[in-house]
C-alpha cells in the first residue's frame, strides 16, 4: 500500500500558509505515517506470515539436532541403534551415561578441562587486562609501537610446524602448561579491553596520582573495578575457548593420556563412527554399529560435555553482547 | 519511489554537511586543547621535579606562557613533538612500572608470535630435527617445486595447449594444488552464505515486534556457537546418517526408498561444510548486525515513514546502507581468515571417499608436517598460506578504501 503524500504534507503546509508546523502536528503526521507503513494489507500480512515461518524453522532446526542428542542419550542402548527416535527416549535407561563415566580418560579429560579452564581463564584475564590497561595509558611513551607489535600478531604468525617444533624445544609438549602458556595472550581480546580502558574518564587516573597511587594501584584499585563487565566477557571467550579446544591435546599430547581433555576424548568415540561413513554401504546399520561406539553413549558422551556450557551462556548474554560490539564495530 | 530515495538522499545530505560543520568546528578547537594539554604537561612535570616550589611555579607559569605562544607560529605536529618531549623528562620515573611489565609482554610475543617466524628458514632448508636449524641443508625452492609439481602444469600446458584444460590437468594430479583449490572453496563458500545468513537473520529478527518471542529466538540462536566443532560435527553426522533426520524426511516424502548417504558422494561435501558453519554462527555473527541496527537514528524511519517507505523501503532505504559500514568493516576483517576457515569441519567430517574434495592447506599440512614429519614441507605449506592470507588483507583493503568505504588501516 503506497502511502499517498497529498494526504497529509503538502495538504498540511498548504493549509496553513506555509508555516511551520507545531510540535504536536509533527508527531500527528509522524504517527499516521508510522501507522500506514506498518499496515496491515496483504503484503503486510504475508510479510508477517513469512518471516514468523522462517524463525520458527530457524528455531526447530537449531534446537532440534541438539534436542534430539539428548533423546538418544537417555534411551536404552541396543534399542537406540534401530533409530527411529525424535523427541523422547523410547526406552528409558541411564546406562549409557553409567558407561560414559567409565570409559578409560573420560574422567582424567573432565579433571583436566576444568582444570585448564579454569586456570586458563585466570591467567589470561589478568595477562590481557595488564597488557590493555598499559596500552590505554594515554601518556605512555611507547603505547603505539606497543600496540603495533601486539597488533602485527593477528594478522601474521609462523604456522602449525614451526610453532609445535618451538613448543617441543621450550619442552612445552607432552605437558599440561601447553594449555595455559601460549595462549595466555590474545590481541583481539586485548584490543576489546583496550577500547573500553581508553572511554573511562582520564581524571580517574589523574586524580588518583595526585594522591600519590602508582600505576598498579590504579590498574587494581580503580580502573578494574570500573572494568568488571568487560572483564566478564573477556572471561567468558576465554573459557569458552578452553573448554572447547581439542586440537592442541591431539598435537601435542597425544601420548600422554594424562593430560587428555574431554573434547579430545569425545572426539575419539566420534570418530570411530565417522570415519566409517565413507564406506561405500557405510551406514549405522546393526553390524557396523556394535564395533563401534553404541549412538546413546556417543550422544551420552556429548550430552556431558555440552551441558556446562549450555547452562552457562543464557545467563551470560548481555556480557558477550558487549563484548562482541566493541571488538566488532569499534576494534 | 524515485521520488522517495531522492528525499531521503536529501536528509542523509543535511546530515552530513551538520557533520562537516561540526568537524570544523573540532578543528578549531583542537589547537585549543592542544595548548592546554601542553599546559597540564609542562604543570605536571613541575609536580614530579624535586626543589624549590616557588620557583618551579613562576616556571610552569612561564612554560604555559611560552607554549601559548608557541601556538601561533608552530604547526601541530610540531606542538605534538614539543609535548611529547615534556612528557617524557617528568613521567619517565613514574613510568617504569609500565616500561618494565610491557617489556615482560614484549619478550613473551617476540618467544611466542614472532620466534616461530624465525623457523620459515626451515622451508628452504632439508630440515632434520638432529641437525637443528643451524646446520640442516639448504635446498633452495626444492620444496615448494616438490609441493607445486610445476612440471605437471608444464606437461599439461604442452600436450593440450590450453590454460583451462592445463589447470584442470594440474589440480586433478597433483595433491596440493587441489587442497588449494578446495581451501579457497570452501572459504569463499563459507563466506558468503555464513554473511548472508547473518544479516537476513539480523534484520528479520529486528522485525518481530514480539519482545518476549524476539529475545527467545536470539537466545537459541547463540546457542550452537557455544559448542564445540566436535560436538557440532556428530550432531550433523547423526543428522544425516541413515537413521538421521534428514534420511527420516526423505523417506517421508518418498524421495528416496532406502536411504542416502551424504558422505559418500563429492558433490555434497562442501554444501554440508557451508551448512554446518552457517548451523553454528548464523546467531553469533548477528549479533553485531543486530547492534548496529538499534544504533540507527529512529529519525531516519520516521523520515522514511513520512516519504511513505513502507516495510521494504525502509529496510532497503535506511537499515541496509547504516549497516554498510560495518558488514565491509566485518568483510574485511574476515578476509584474512578465508584460508584458516577450513580445517577442523573437513578435519571430523572428511573420509577415504570424498578426500579430493575435502583436504585443504592444513589438513596438508597436518598429514605432511606432523603425519610424515617432514617439516620443512609443512613449513613451506604455511608460509604459502600466511602470505597469500596477507596479500588477501591488503588488496581488499586498498579495494575498499578505492570505494570509500571505512577500512581497517
Amino acid at each position: 500500500m503506497k502511502l499517498k503524500k497529498d494526504d497529509f504534507a503538502l495538504n498540511y503546509t498548504n493549509s496553513h500558509g506555509g508555516e511551520r508546523l507545531s510540535d504536536e502536528e509533527l508527531k500527528a503526521i509522524k504517527r499516521m505515517a508510522h501507522k500506514n507503513s506498518r499496515k496491515m494489507d496483504g503484503w503486510g500480512w504475508a510479510f508477517v506470515i513469512c518471516n514468523t515461518i522462517f524463525l520458527v524453522l530457524f528455531t526447530i532446526v537449531t534446537l532440534y539436532p541438539v534436542w534430539n542428542t539428548v533423546a538418544y542419550s537417555f534411551n536404552d542402548g541396543l534399542d537406540a541403534v534401530r533409530g527411529g527416535i525424535y523427541l523422547w527416549p523410547r526406552k528409558f535407561s541411564i546406562e549409557s551415561y553409567n558407561k560414559v563415566l567409565n570409559i578409560q580418560g573420560f574422567m582424567v579429560g573432565a579433571k583436566i578441562t576444568v582444570l585448564r579452564t579454569v586456570l586458563g581463564t585466570l591467567t589470561s584475564l589478568i595477562a590481557n587486562a595488564l597488557l590493555a590497561f598499559i596500552m590505554s595509558r594515554k601518556r605512555f611513551l611507547f603505547r603505539s609501537s606497543l600496540s603495533l607489535f601486539w597488533i602485527i600478531t593477528m594478522y601474521v604468525n609462523g604456522g602449525m610446524i614451526p610453532v609445535m617444533l618451538l613448543f617441543r624445544y621450550l619442552h612445552l609438549t607432552s605437558s599440561f602448561w601447553v594449555y595455559i602458556v601460549p595462549g595466555m595472550v590474545s590481541a583481539f581480546n586485548v584490543m576489546v579491553l583496550r577500547t573500553y580502558m581508553e572511554d573511562l574518564p582520564d581524571e580517574l587516573e589523574e586524580s588518583a596520582q595526585l594522591d600519590g597511587a602508582g600505576y598498579i594501584t590504579i590498574f587494581i584499585k580503580i580502573i578494574s573495578p570500573l572494568c568488571k563487565p568487560v572483564y566478564a566477557t573477556i572471561a567468558l571467550f576465554v573459557a569458552v575457548w578452553q573448554w572447547n579446544s581439542w586440537f592442541d591435546a591431539m598435537l601435542y599430547n597425544r601420548m600422554k593420556t594424562e593430560y587428555t581433555t574431554l573434547q579430545y576424548e569425545l572426539m575419539k568415540l566420534l570418530n570411530s563412527v565417522m570415519q566409517t561413513s565413507g564406506s561405500a554401504n557405510g551406514n549405522n546399520n546393526t553390524s557396523t554399529a556394535k564395533q563401534v561406539t553404541p549412538v546413546s553413549v556417543r550422544s551420552a558422551a556429548t550430552v556431558v560435555t555440552m551441558v556446562p556450557i549450555i547452562c552457562i551462556y543464557p545467563f551470560l548474554q548481555r556480557y558477550f553482547v558487549t563484548g562482541l560490539t566493541i571488538g566488532g564495530v569499534k576494534g | 519511489m524515485a521520488n522517495e530515495a531522492d528525499q531521503i538522499v536529501n536528509t542523509e545530505e543535511a546530515a552530513v554537511e551538520n557533520e562537516i560543520n561540526a568537524e570544523a568546528e573540532t578543528t578549531e578547537t583542537a589547537t585549543e586543547t592542544v595548548i592546554a594539554e601542553n599546559v597540564e604537561t609542562v604543570a605536571e612535570t613541575a609536580e614530579t621535579t624535586e626543589g624549590n616550589a616557588i620557583d618551579d611555579a613562576y616556571e610552569v607559569e612561564n612554560y604555559a606562557k611560552e607554549a601559548y605562544e608557541h601556538t601561533s607560529t608552530l604547526s601541530e605536529a610540531q606542538i605534538k613533538a614539543l609535548s611529547k618531549k615534556k612528557i617524557s623528562k617528568g613521567e619517565l620515573k613514574r613510568q617504569w612500572v609500565l616500561l618494565l611489565i610491557s617489556f615482560i609482554f614484549v619478550l613473551y610475543g617476540l618467544l611466542f608470535y614472532y620466534l616461530p617466524l624465525g623457523g620459515w628458514v626451515m622451508a628452504f632448508q632439508n630440515y632434520k630435527l638432529k641437525s637443528g636449524l643451524l646446520h640442516s641443508k639448504f635446498v633452495g625452492f626444492d620444496k615448494f617445486k616438490f609441493m607445486f609439481e610445476f612440471d605437471v602444469f608444464e606437461w599439461g600446458l604442452e600436450t593440450t595447449g590450453n590454460i583451462f584444460s592445463a589447470m584442470k590437468i594440474w589440480i586433478d594430479k597433483v595433491v596440493f594444488i587441489r587442497a588449494i583449490r578446495n581451501t579457497i572453496g570452501m572459504g569463499i563458500l563459507n563466506l558468503v552464505t555464513t554473511f548472508i545468513m547473518a544479516i537476513v537473520f539480523a534484520i528479520l529478527l529486528n522485525e518481530v515486534k514480539n519482545k518476549l518471542g524476539k529475545k527467545l529466538v536470539q537466545t537459541i540462536s547463540y546457542l550452537p556457537h557455544f559448542l564445540s566443532w566436535i560436538i557440532v560435527c556428530g550432531i550433523i553426522h547423526d543428522s544425516l546418517s541413515s537413521t538421521g533426520i534428514v534420511n527420516e524426511l526423505l523417506r517421508f516424502f518418498h524421495i528416496v526408498d532406502d536411504s542416502y548417504n551424504f558422505f559418500a558422494h563429492q558433490a555434497w561435501f562442501w554444501p554440508i561444510v557451508a551448512f554446518s558453519n552457517v548451523w553454528k554462527e548464523t546467531g553469533w555473527n548477528a549479533i553485531i548486525y543486530l547492534a548496529a541496527i538499534t544504533a540507527i537514528d529512529p529519525s531516519l524511519y520516521e523520515a522514511a515513514e513520512i516519504d511513505g517507505a513502507g516495510r521494504w523501503g525502509k529496510i532497503r532505504y535506511i537499515t541496509l546502507p547504516s549497516i554498510a559500514p560495518t558488514i565491509v568493516i566485518l568483510l574485511v576483517m574476515n578476509i584474512g581468515n578465508l584460508l584458516n576457515c577450513g580445517f577442523e569441519v573437513q578435519y571430523l567430517l572428511g573420509n577415504g571417499l570424498v578426500q579430493d574434495v575435502s583436504q585443504t592447506i592444513d589438513i596438508y599440512i597436518l598429514n605432511w608436517g606432523v603425519g610424515q614429519m617432514d617439516y620443512s614441507l609443512g613449513t613451506a605449506a604455511g608460509i604459502f598460506k600466511s602470505v597469500v592470507a596477507i596479500l588477501l588483507i591488503l588488496i581488499f583493503n586498498t579495494v575498499v578504501k578505492k570505494m570509500g568505504q571505512e577500512s581497517l588501516f
